[in-house]
């Protein structure tokens, strides 16, 4: 522990030293900053300064120009800082259980900001409103779009979507006309303040934000539905935002507003809602398109899935559409071609890019924000800014009572009235309302406006995300299931989709089974022959979760030490069939290793996670062992098991299996015999459940592999044992 | 069929039978004319009739559910071979949506209503016990409509699921036990991660019988 703690204190020393050097060198050669300054006149930019004299035609040995380097020097010792400063909070294991993740940059953002400002006596950078639009916003949006659960989503969808759309027109609404109440008391001096510009503050305040919520919400682990409500709402509300916020400035500025423009407004609503989706997909499906041709050329694979979620982007803000809305229903649309297209790499290197590239982001934008938040462009006013927060949290519990009630009248997924207060509750303003105060026209009382702002997100992010865990305990919300996923379950699950759909065939009821069905139908016709590149083996989540889990219990087979590591066969791995049969011998001759070949020959063993990884720190289930090793075993699995299918058909005649318990042959594939001693079938009538003391969930399918082998065995009178499975103790 | 008195009688003896609200009866009872074609009762081959249900994979349980006497409530084992409106509803009643105004013990029982009615689905030769066989075919139909799919990769889901369900329901195992199948109370178990009773439900409130049968 003393160790941990010096190194902590060696990388924080160096964390700060480095801080410091990047201010020194930012000061003594001013110019140009990346992080331009946004308010005009208000604060001076830095003045170029003249580089002085090194225009010498001296040659000298060692010679500065940071010039040369600064835009890049800077991102990167800013970003090198925020990783820093992560670092920092995962060395105390207790800091981030207490305080959320994002307070702490805040925080951190706070005291650089404070350094600059004492060092320079100058604002510190602001940050630019499209350097967060344009670079800092969408890796998360992509991050959460594509690991989005599309199961809890859609099942919810209408609830998210009310959540979404009228809530937050209610919050608007309710916020702006509230605060035009407030600012009409003499007594505040606030009168100048219309309802116009208290509409359009209460547009870019009222909405929920997504990377605030994502950033608590992942530590506290609720129970699905909930987390799905509250994230869902947050990336929908873009929409809603964004026309309003467009509308109600174009509203300022116009001298006289008719009824038809507001109904323009509605209009324009439903436009950059469906055309932002529109967009989305079609990007979606011409990157599923695309990575069907790669196979050739796999490194550049991962490419494709961000290039054409960017692109959605940046064409949807072009259009002056929903951008979180586009990126969502691209990442959402591609995903299941895409990963069924790509291979087992690429598809890595895409998770991991994309938590990384989101964690960046996540990180600049909150210690910017913490930056920001110093300066000189603040107007303070005691009364609207306290006002603010009570009618932001008034309207968003009001908001989120009313619609629940009418939520759960007409449908059946009840909210319960603890999950309401947290969805009430997690109501977090981040960034996105600070950039959108940024962009604001520039009037009178636009500082204060700031002010505001910036004290609003502040407390959600530090009182709200800091009490929301003590609180989630308190109440006893239902969290997570922490369970890991079974087959069994996912059969059931499929079983009573398939049947609800049934039902309502025959009651002739077009409900949510009913269209799920069909687009599954469509999509095995027509999508999956275009989208997919080989088509002949789509995998049902049934199959893919089944072969996750017998590589899982490969990979701890492997750890156990088991398994002789062979080397690399990467270079067969493609899809051709072939006829090998598995002659097994014991120990590692060159039989085994060609038969091994063989079996790396036959189809390319793709296994996809299906289940959504929330965590921004980590990834869903990577562990370190080879990945070769547990294809191998995994085909070995496969050709055994089909192996003793056909020495099972010869005996086929002798199948009278009624209960698991059978003394037949066909049973007799699972005999789970305890030690690997060769023993002879017949003699062994019943099956045997059997467990050692040390089995869990885990061991039982290598066991009956491990069975399978045996009998094979017996039948071609080779007595020998295998080296390959663990010996379980009778 | 009788005079309007006495169908609303009718009516309101289903309503309390089954818990529908006489709205929803009528609905319901207009789709069974549909189905039916104005006969009093239904059999297995005007299921035919319905177009969508027949890409569905396990068509032939759910159709086979519907005239399980066990499900009908009816003391008897066995298939009946029609099933008149009041059977209809006591089918569809199993479908029902959780109301607000439930107790405790009320939820618990309705769900283990429901439990009930997919065990019986599961357990296709009435034993009272999902056997190794029975899951492997469940499996096999939910996977049918992948052609491409081997039929030994259902059976060894199937196994592998049947072991996991040996492993949740009884645990450590003694040597020389014999897993027999799954039982209801086993059955309930695994279900128990799952909240079936939100889940399992058609909404019956908003239907139109746009579906025609010919």
């Amino acid at each position: 522990m003393e160790r941990q703690n010096l190194e902590a204190g060696w990388l924080l020393g160096s964390f700060w030293s480095l801080l410091l050097g990047a201010l020194v060198v930012s000061t003594l050669k001013g110019p140009q900053q990346l992080l331009a300054l946004d308010l005009g006149s208000e604060n001076a930019s830095w003045e170029p300064e003249e580089v002085p004299g090194n225009e010498s035609s001296e040659h000298t040995f060692f010679s500065l120009d940071y010039q040369h380097v600064q835009v890049p020097f800077e991102i990167t010792l800013w970003i090198m800082l925020a990783s820093l400063a992560k670092i920092g909070f995962h060395l105390y294991n207790k800091l981030p259980s207490v305080v959320p993740e994002s307070c702490l940059l805040i925080f951190v953002g706070l005291i650089m900001g404070g350094i600059i400002y004492g060092l320079n006596d100058k604002s510190p950078p602001v940050m630019d409103s499209d350097v967060f639009f344009l670079y800092l916003l969408p890796p998360i949006v992509l991050d959460a779009g594509y690991f989005m659960p599309s199961r809890p989503f859609f099942e919810n969808i209408g609830t998210i979507l009310l959540y979404a759309v009228v809530g937050t027109i209610v919050n608007v609404v309710g916020i702006g006309f509230s605060l035009y109440g407030i600012c009409q008391v003499k007594a505040f001096h606030l009168q100048d303040i219309s309802l116009l510009h208290n509409l359009l503050f209460g547009s870019l305040i009222a909405a929920v934000d997504p990377v605030a919520v994502l950033s608590v919400f992942e530590e506290i682990h609720v129970n699905e539905k909930l987390h799905i409500l509250v994230f869902g709402e947050s990336l929908l509300n873009d929409a809603v935002t964004v026309v309003l916020y467009k509308l109600l400035r174009s509203f300022c500025e116009m001298s006289t507003i008719k009824t038809v423009d507001v109904f323009a407004g509605i209009g324009k609503f439903f436009v950059v809602a469906i055309g932002g989706v529109l967009v989305g997909l079609i990007f979606g499906m011409t990157a599923a398109f695309t990575t069907r041709f790669t196979k050739n050329i796999r490194v550049i694979e991962p490419l494709f899935v961000f290039l054409y979620s960017y692109l959605s982007y940046l064409t949807a803000e072009m259009f002056h559409l929903s951008g979180i809305v586009a990126i969502i229903a691209c990442a959402m649309g591609m995903k299941r071609y895409v990963e069924a297209n790509i291979s087992l790499k690429s598809h890595t290197t895409v998770k991991y890019f994309m938590k990384m590239w989101s964690s960046v982001s996540d990180t600049l934008i909150f210690i910017f924000l913490g930056v920001s938040t110093i300066g000189d462009n603040h107007e303070w006013n005691w009364a609207y800014i306290c006002f603010t927060i009570v009618f932001c949290l008034l309207w968003r519990a009001l908001g989120v009572l009313v619609l629940t009630f009418f939520v759960n009248r007409l449908h059946v997924n009840t909210v319960t009235s603890k999950d309401q207060f947290i969805i009430a509750y997690g109501g977090l303003r981040g960034a996105i309302c600070f950039s959108l105060v940024f962009l604001l026209p520039d009037f009178p009382r636009k500082k204060l406006f700031i002010a505001a702002t910036t004290v609003i997100i502040l407390f959600t992010v530090f009182v709200q995300g800091m009490t929301i865990r003590p609180l989630v305990e308190l109440l006893d919300v239902k969290r997570k299931r922490e369970s890991a996923p079974t087959v069994g379950e996912q059969i059931h699950m499929r079983f009573l989709d398939h049947l609800l759909a049934g039902i309502e065939d025959i009651c002739g009821h077009w409900g949510q089974y009913y269209w799920k069905d069909k687009f599954e139908y469509f999509n095995s016709k027509y999508l999956q022959k275009f989208l997919l590149r080989e088509y002949s083996q789509p995998k049902s989540s049934i199959v893919l979760l089944y072969e996750k889990l017998e590589r899982k219990h490969a990979i701890e087979l492997v750890e156990a030490g088991q398994l002789i590591h062979t080397p690399s066969h990467a270079s067969l791995l493609d899809s051709r069939k072939s006829a090998g049969m598995v002659k097994i011998v014991d120990g590692l001759n060159s039989d085994v290793l060609e038969n091994i070949q063989k079996i790396l020959a036959r189809n390319l063993y793709k296994i996809r996670r299906t289940v959504p990884a929330y965590n921004r720190h980590t990834l869903p289930g990577e562990t370190g062992t080879e990945e070769q090793a547990k294809e191998i075993l995994i085909l070995r699995h496969r050709s055994l098991r089909l192996q003793m299918n056909k020495s099972d058909l010869a005996h086929s005649g002798k199948e009278k299996d009624d209960s698991y318990s059978g003394h037949d042959d066909s049973s007799s594939k699972y005999k789970l015999c305890r030690s690997l001693t060769v023993r002879d079938p017949e003699k062994e009538p019943c099956v045997k459940y059997n467990r050692s003391k040390s089995a869990c969930i885990i061991l039982p399918l290598q066991a009956a592999c491990a069975e399978r082998v045996k009998k094979e065995e017996t039948e071609k009178n080779t007595p020998s044992e295998m080296p390959w499975f663990p010996i379980n103790d009778s | 069929m009788g005079s309007s008195h006495s169908m609303s009688e009718e009516i309101q003896e289903l309503a309390e039978k089954t818990g529908f609200t006489s709205e929803q009866i009528e609905h319901l009872h207009r789709r069974f004319k549909q189905l039916s074609g104005d006969q009093p009762t239904i059999r297995k081959e005007h299921f035919d009739n319905i177009p969508d249900l027949e890409f569905n994979p396990i068509r032939s349980k759910i159709v086979h559910a519907f005239f399980d006497k066990r499900n009908l409530r009816q003391e008897s084992d066995g298939l009946a071979d029609e099933i008149n409106f009041e059977d209809f509803l006591t089918i569809m009643s199993y479908f029902r949506p959780i109301e607000m105004n439930m107790n405790e013990e009320q939820l618990d029982h309705f769900r283990k209503e429901k439990l009930k009615f997919l065990f019986h689905m599961y357990d296709s030769d009435h034993d009272g016990k999902i056997t190794l066989q029975e899951y492997r075919n469940v499996v096999e139909e939910l996977l049918s409509g992948n052609p491409h799919l081997e039929k030994e990769s259902a059976r060894s889901i199937a196994d592998g699921a049947m072991m996991e369900a040996a492993s949740i329901c009884v645990g450590q195992m003694e040597p020389d036990q014999v897993y027999e199948g799954i039982t209801f109370e086993d059955f309930l178990k695994m279900w128990q991660g799952i909240d079936i009773e939100t889940k399992m439900h058609v909404r019956f409130l908003n239907m139109e019988t746009i579906a025609q049968c010919h």
